[in-house]
């Protein structure tokens, strides 16, 4: 069940008074604006026996994400369509608060929000996903570990995954007398948009994107926003704080133009790859 | 998703015959649960959900406890007979998603520093699911809190708006929902005016987002009312009409 357990890191009161101080002064702890990244970093074909990997660093927090193609069974009601998994694991080297076991609903959360962008945004043309309709499609599993926790995992974890389908190849497979076979070449995947997720934690009156995990160790509340070549595709609030609607507008609207900046980024990856 | 019919015809309707800022119909029956703190049944629509609420009580396991706070907990579950197919009844991870933005949604509205080393559970069982089941889910949860006699700053009310063929409607259900262009779910404290829940699924333009978001809160405005009215029946009786605020 569901239960209001802190599992953000508990920031001792004098460094937590520290913040606030700072951010009255429009300031944060690090030195960044308010709308400032940390640096990002983009790695990709990190793992071999993948189709598609990437390994992001965004400061210190890191992500890999590989992708494994096989095929299967179409979904119940999208016969003719491929089947994309997005599954994100915090690994227990990633922090001292991570344990190996089942996904706790953070983890369960933070899988289901990066896939939800990258679904929503329809980046991959499943239709061109079927082998044969109805019966065997594609079924491409995107599958993240978080190797180091420093906040905002749901950003890395979101590039990781759109950094490893822009780049990743696709093998192209044929049906011969009912089975499917490897024809040995590759393509890359049919991707029709870059989906980007911005993530910005309110403390107090102030909003700041991509939060350190000591800034989600006081934040009081979350908004994880997805924007697509054309606009919003997903949203997710978090945490168990509110938001006044003036303050979702002027987060949406950060998303877009910050959103930009990371799309080109993952744009220019493709472009160089392809 | 892709489109394959008109979900909205000629005249404006939709399918199930509402305009397009027209909620669905939306009954509350307050401590329907004869056992529970309080308790609220819903029927938004299609939707059947029960909420009940137990506590503030103690924390059982007794590690879980907090020396300044009440532990909220929540879960979201649905009957395996309130959907299509059958769905197991074993936690899906949907269901624990939705747990926890529900859980999110309503800790704001909570006083929890007033219970500190209790916890209060929420329990909402979706007997029927229609689309919109967390909304309804988390509304009727608020009245059950209240109707427990827990400490709170304001209800949360809930209601979902979305896009359907390309038009920006309140309220979406199941085929509007399965079809449609996009589903925004918000939770609303109309009083303290905070969002405490917003989710999107679908791709809407800066302006329809704005504008979806506008209208889902003006349907968490017309469910309050509701609220509001369900709890006045039951503390002072069927006559009382909620008298209009000044």
């Amino acid at each position: 069940m569901s239960s209001s357990r802190r599992s953000t890191i508990i920031v001792e009161h004098l460094r937590r008074q520290q913040m606030w101080d700072s951010l009255a002064q429009g300031k944060r702890l690090d030195g960044r604006d308010f709308s400032e990244q940390r640096p990002l970093e983009i790695e990709i074909d990190v793992i071999k026996k993948a189709n598609g990997s990437a390994r992001v660093k965004l400061g210190d927090s890191e992500v890999i994400a590989g992708i494994k193609v096989a095929t299967g069974e179409p979904f119940e009601g999208l016969e003719n369509k491929g089947a994309l998994i997005v599954t994100a694991e915090v690994l227990p080297t990633a922090s001292p608060h991570a344990e190996p076991g089942p996904p706790d609903e953070e983890v369960v959360e933070l899988a289901r929000v990066v896939d939800r962008g990258v679904r929503e945004s329809e980046m991959i043309d499943l239709d061109q996903l079927a082998l044969v309709p109805g019966k065997i499609v594609y079924t491409i599993f995107v599958d993240c570990s978080v190797l180091n926790a420093d906040g905002n995992l749901f950003d890395a974890t979101s590039y990781a995954v759109v950094a490893s389908l822009l780049t990743a190849k696709l093998p192209i497979l044929e049906m011969k007398d009912d089975k499917v076979v490897d024809t040995g070449q590759t393509r890359p995947m049919p991707v029709t948009t870059v989906p980007v997720s911005i993530t910005a934690a309110r403390i107090g009156d102030h909003v700041l994107i991509d939060p350190t995990a000591e800034e989600e160790g006081c934040m009081d509340a979350r908004i994880t926003i997805t924007t697509a070549d054309d606009g919003f595709c997903a949203i997710q609030k978090g945490y168990t704080g509110a938001f006044t609607v003036d303050q979702l507008k002027k987060a949406a609207e950060t998303a877009r133009t910050k959103g930009e900046e990371v799309r080109a980024r993952l744009k220019e990856l493709a472009a160089k790859n392809g | 998703m892709t489109q394959t019919r008109n979900l909205i015809d000629a005249n404006g309707k939709r399918t199930d015959g509402r305009g397009i800022d027209e909620l669905r119909e939306v009954k509350i029956t307050v401590g329907s649960v004869k056992n529970a703190d309080g308790s609220a049944f819903i029927e938004f629509g299609k939707n059947k959900i029960l909420a009940a609420v137990y506590g503030p009580r103690e924390v059982h396991p007794k590690h879980m406890a907090q020396s300044d706070r009440c532990v909220l907990r929540c879960r979201y579950h649905m009957s395996p007979f309130s959907t299509d197919t059958r769905k197991n009844p074993a936690p899906s991870r949907r269901e624990v998603e939705i747990s926890k933005v529900m859980r999110e949604s309503l800790e704001p509205a909570l006083m929890l520093e007033d219970y500190p080393r209790a916890a209060i559970d929420v329990f909402v069982e979706v007997l029927q699911s229609d689309g919109g089941s967390r909304c309804a889910g988390i509304t009727a949860a608020a009245v059950a809190l209240a109707d427990a006699g827990i400490n709170m700053r304001d209800l949360v009310a809930a209601c979902a708006a979305g896009k359907v063929d390309e038009k920006i409607v309140l309220d979406i259900n199941d085929t509007e929902d399965k079809e449609g262009g996009a589903d925004m779910p918000v939770a609303y404290m109309p009083r303290l005016e905070q969002v405490t829940l917003l989710q999107l699924d679908g791709r809407l333009s800066p302006d329809q987002f704005n504008e979806c978001i506008d209208k889902a809160i003006r349907g968490c405005k017309m469910v309050y009312e509701i609220q509001k009215q369900a709890l006045m029946q039951k503390y002072f009786g069927n006559e009382t009409e909620l008298k209009e605020e000044v």
